[in-house]
């Protein structure tokens, strides 16, 4: 099994509060890797750090071998891990296939990003009945298939999603993992950051528990799932 | 008569709304009011002038090289001032008085190269002709003016609302954060913003100077307080607002200096523009101003 991304001993900081102490974690190729812990535990913060958004104070983000912890935030995209961020970050004053052309940005390959348009509209039928509409527009859960979608349009070879199931009824919960277990079958490695525990931990191959910026248990989906500790901190006993 | 008002109006109105897209594009895009917008308009007029005296360059190459000019500037003063404050985190007032600075660097500088008095194209290097259509005498100087004023206009929308360029440069006026995570680079946006709305005020500040045939190192900040006006009442950082805006102000203050006072044309422009935004506070085509991260 091979390792697409490996973070050593990442740790961001707001000021001089740190926030992320010290991570150290990897993700294989191929699988979904979930990062799971309570509110202000320090996910988001990774996340953005991973992404280029934020400068680590110390440590090495590793991406299909190459150090990728100094290029800025537009070059990480480009080498092809796209983060669907918190709270979707859609763009409400674009139509939705503006926010998806707008996904290609780092892609120059015209007939490939009209193969991957095709895709995109495939999985998400309702995406494309609401094409030229604004984003704004959108219902929620509506939103964050238009942000997934929108981060595939960059032909990802990695996706970091921050807490997709955020304000989004069950059922629609259910679809959106439903979705993300059929990207991954088709090849997509994904690292899944939630709050909702028990539903990231049951598609994940492997999970990190993370606690006040540091990571406290690191095992497999499953056998997290049946771990009393995780039990006890986060499934509600 | 009121069809010749009209044309001054259409004439005076393009400008100013020109000089107003370039001015909203900056505020939509960097999230600063750039107030050395009316200087480098002012540079724009002084560059062209310079172009065609000493160079013996034509008007529309003296034109392209002032664009060239006050683009330059536009783009030094995003990468040597705003950089460094965005680096930083300043405050919104920051930027904002930094480019008074700017501003007043670039008129004592004109000042210093050109002198205070009162500079004129030579008549010979302006579009000379004048035709008739109906009752109206139209100079063929008007006609270009309006011609190049509409025509920037028209690409600019074009690139804004059909290029991946316009899409990525909407998706940093919505919230540079998620414009990051698209793969935009957006410094370098930031950087051919400032580019290009200062190209565009420096075009207008040519093609006003062509209008009056009157350049001074001052002439930049009557036109900086109607820019400021024009985008407030189209609605900050919409460029429709801005080209509605600006034809809006031309036929004012034209239609009032001709037919009310010539002494208070701008007074009742102004009044008027007042009066609207007691009706709509946020513009015309106003949005929140607040921006995402
Ligand atoms: N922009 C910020 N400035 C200062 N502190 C922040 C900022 N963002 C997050 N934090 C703090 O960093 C910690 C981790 O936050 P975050 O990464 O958002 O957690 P999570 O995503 O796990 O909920 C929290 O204590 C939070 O208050
Ligand atoms: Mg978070």
């Amino acid at each position: 099994m091979s390792v697409l991304l490996r973070v050593r001993d990442l740790a961001v900081a707001y000021g001089h509060i740190e926030a992320v102490k010290g991570l150290t974690f990897h993700l294989n190729t191929g699988e979904i890797t979930a990062l799971v812990g309570a509110n202000g535990a320090g996910k988001s913060t990774t996340l953005l750090a991973l992404s280029g958004l934020l400068k680590p104070a110390r440590g090495k983000i590793e991406f299909d071998g190459e150090d990728i912890t100094a290029l800025p935030a537009h070059q990480i995209v480009k080498r092809g891990v796209v983060q669907v961020a918190e709270g979707r970050a859609i763009l409400t004053t674009l139509t939705v296939a503006e926010n998806l052309v707008l996904g290609a940005y780092t892609r120059t390959d015209k007939a490939e990003i009209a193969a991957s348009l095709d895709e995109v509209y495939a999985l998400f039928p309702r995406l494309k009945d609401r094409a030229d509409q604004f984003a704004g527009n959108l219902s929620g859960g509506e939103q964050q298939m238009l942000a997934i979608g929108r981060a595939l349009m960059a032909k990802p070879k990695l996706l970091l999603l921050d807490e997709p199931s955020m304000g989004l009824a069950p059922i629609m919960v259910q679809e959106i993992f439903r979705t993300l277990v059929e990207i991954n079958r088709r090849g997509l490695t994904i690292l899944l950051v939630e709050q909702n525990v028990r539903q990231a931990l049951k598609i994940a191959r492997h999970g990190y528990v993370i606690e006040t910026g540091e990571i406290v248990l690191a095992d497999s989906g499953e056998n997290l799932l049946a771990n009393p500790k995780v039990e006890e901190a986060y499934l509600g006993g | 008569m009121l069809e010749q008002q009209l044309l001054n109006a259409l004439t005076l109105g393009s400008v100013y709304a020109l000089f107003a897209l370039g001015f909203t594009l900056v505020f939509g895009v960097l999230a600063v009011i750039n107030l050395s917008h009316g200087a480098v308009f002012m540079v724009g007029s002084y560059a062209a002038l310079a172009l065609v005296t000493h160079f013996d360059a034509p008007l529309w190459l003296a034109i392209l090289g002032a664009m060239l000019i006050s683009g330059t500037i536009g783009l030094l003063v995003d990468v040597l001032i705003l950089k460094p404050l965005r680096a930083r985190n300043a405050p919104h007032l920051i930027p904002m008085i930094a480019t008074i600075g700017v501003g007043i660097m670039l008129t004592s500088a004109a000042q210093g190269m050109f002198g205070a008095e009162v500079l004129r194209f030579p008549e010979e290097t302006l579009p000379a002709g004048e035709f008739i259509v109906g009752n109206v005498h139209v100079r063929a100087l008007e006609l270009a003016i309006v011609a190049i004023a509409f025509i920037l206009m028209a690409v600019l929308f074009t690139l804004i609302k059909r290029t991946q360029l316009g899409r990525a440069l909407r998706a940093i006026a919505e919230s540079p954060k998620a414009a990051w995570l698209l793969g935009i680079n957006v410094e370098g946006l930031f950087h051919v913003t400032s580019f290009v709305a200062a190209a565009l005020g420096g075009v207008a500040g040519v093609l006003i100077g062509l209008d009056f045939n009157a350049i001074t190192p001052q002439m930049g900040q009557p036109i900086l307080h109607k820019g400021i006006a024009v985008i407030i009442l189209g609605g900050m950082g919409d460029i429709r607002g801005a080209l509605i805006g600006g034809l809006f102000l031309g036929f004012a203050e034209v239609i009032s200096k001709a037919y009310l006072s010539s002494q208070m044309g701008d007074a009742v422009a102004f009044g008027l523009l007042f009066l609207i935004l007691l009706v709509r506070p946020s513009g015309l085509f106003g949005r929140k101003l607040e921006r995402k991260a």
